[in-house]
């Protein structure tokens, strides 16, 4: 199996928090290298305390045991540190389609300033914000004036 | 014997883990969901935190005694509260949420102004988790500012219990800038700064949402006695019933894993 293949195989683990999205479309899965004895899968946390780590480990370990490959090391890297601008345009996508508002495109300031475009339901721009955390680390809770939906949105980070 | 950079590392570690446990104890009972759900959040970045630093001075420890197996575990779990070198701040109980907010707010101004020189550091494990975690910091700092304001310039009781906090927290402040032998150690070897280095803007910080809160400004303390130094192994009897609690399990059925 080459490098392609085994980063094919590991876009189908999911995030076991946001289940439509990917390793890769998170930017979670930083690289892959493979040689003779093993296989090195590159990962890195989006927050520090993500608890979500430990399944992905399980999982990436899985996935790669279905085609067969068990010499696989997982490493964790911190550096550079993981940011929504390594999100992928497809996986903002399937954010919108899930209900939860993606991060900016722009460069994020990283100070809590950000906020959503729109809805995620309607696109209304009316929009405000409940609370600046939400059901996991990497959200926050806002609602749409417009439909009065409450709706979750990936932070800037 | 622990060699004094070590130290330094489990000194961040320590900060963060006793703080995050402390903010774990309102999961389940905080004022409202919404900011039960912020504290434990918080929990959850400062616990990562301590991980990350726990993990590499186990790493440096096993490195300089071979034949050591050290874990995260074992230093988070099977120290006792004098070998814990966690400001005396952050092992303060919870108080009520003005208690909570105020401490988280003294807290982040330091760490964000202690990540803001530690990303740069020299020792490149140190500046990735400070890179990493800088982010995080911000957030909380975001947060725990904007309480401190509301609550300070809120109602007439939630102004009195901001008061009562500054009350209860306050000799605390000067032990941040206090440096120990394994900041100068730190300063020395260009790893990290010097804490007195932070203190100005630690102090500018705060006024200006002090300020905003309508609450009374800091004025810098210029000699500080205490008895307690956390720095030094020296803590409250505080530490010790938080710690009683956090390391039960382990000390009781060593190994046991989730």
């Amino acid at each position: 199996m080459n490098k392609e293949q085994i980063i094919s195989i590991l876009s189908e683990v999911k995030d076991p928090e946001i289940p439509v999205l990917s390793i890769s479309d998170l930017g979670i899965l930083r690289g892959v290298e493979v040689s003779e004895e093993k296989i090195s899968v590159l990962i890195t946390p989006t927050y520090s305390g993500c608890p979500a780590m430990e399944t992905i480990r399980e999982d990436i370990r899985a996935a790669l045991g279905k085609y067969g490959m068990k010499n696989v090391e997982i490493r964790e890297v911190l550096s550079p540190a993981w940011t929504t601008g390594w999100m992928s345009e497809e996986g903002k996508d399937k954010l919108r389609a899930y209900g939860i508002a993606a991060p900016g495109d722009h460069a994020c300031s990283y100070n809590g300033d950000d906020h959503p475009q729109s809805c995620p339901r309607c696109l209304s721009k009316n929009i405000e914000m409940i609370s600046r955390f939400g059901s996991t680390a990497c959200k926050a809770l806002y609602r749409c004036l417009d439909c009065l939906e409450p709706f979750d949105y990936f932070k800037c980070h | 014997m622990m060699d004094l950079l070590s130290t330094y590392i489990i000194h961040h570690a320590d900060n963060a883990l006793i703080l995050g446990h402390r903010n774990s104890e309102w999961t389940g009972h905080g004022p409202i969901l919404e900011q039960d759900i912020a504290i434990s959040n918080i929990a959850l970045d400062l616990i990562g935190q301590s991980r990350n630093f726990y993990q590499l001075a186990a790493a440096r420890l096993n490195k300089i005694d071979r034949g050591q197996t050290l874990t995260e575990d074992d230093l988070a779990y099977l120290r006792d509260a004098n070998e814990f070198k966690n400001l005396i701040l952050v092992e303060q109980s919870n108080g009520d949420w003005a208690g909570t907010i105020l401490r988280q707010f003294y807290f982040s101004t330091f760490q964000y102004l202690l990540f803001k020189e530690l990303v740069n550091s020299p020792y490149p494990e140190i500046a990735a988790i400070s890179e990493k975690s800088i982010k995080e910091t911000r957030y909380h700092l975001k947060w725990s500012s904007e309480w401190v304001i509301r609550l300070g310039d809120g109602t007439e009781e939630s102004h009195r219990r901001m008061s009562d906090a500054l009350q209860s927290l306050n000799p605390w402040i000067p032990e941040f800038f206090q440096s120990a032998d394994f900041e100068y150690e730190a300063a020395s070897s260009g790893t990290g700064p010097l804490p007195e280095k932070l203190k100005e803007e630690w102090y500018d910080r705060v006024n200006t949402i002090f300020s905003s809160g309508t609450l009374p400004l800091l004025i810098p303390e210029k000699k500080f006695i205490n008895v307690l130094s956390g720095k030094n192994g020296v803590h409250s009897e505080m530490l010790v019933d938080l710690l009683a609690e956090m390391q039960v399990l382990q000390r009781t059925y060593p190994g046991s894993v989730w």
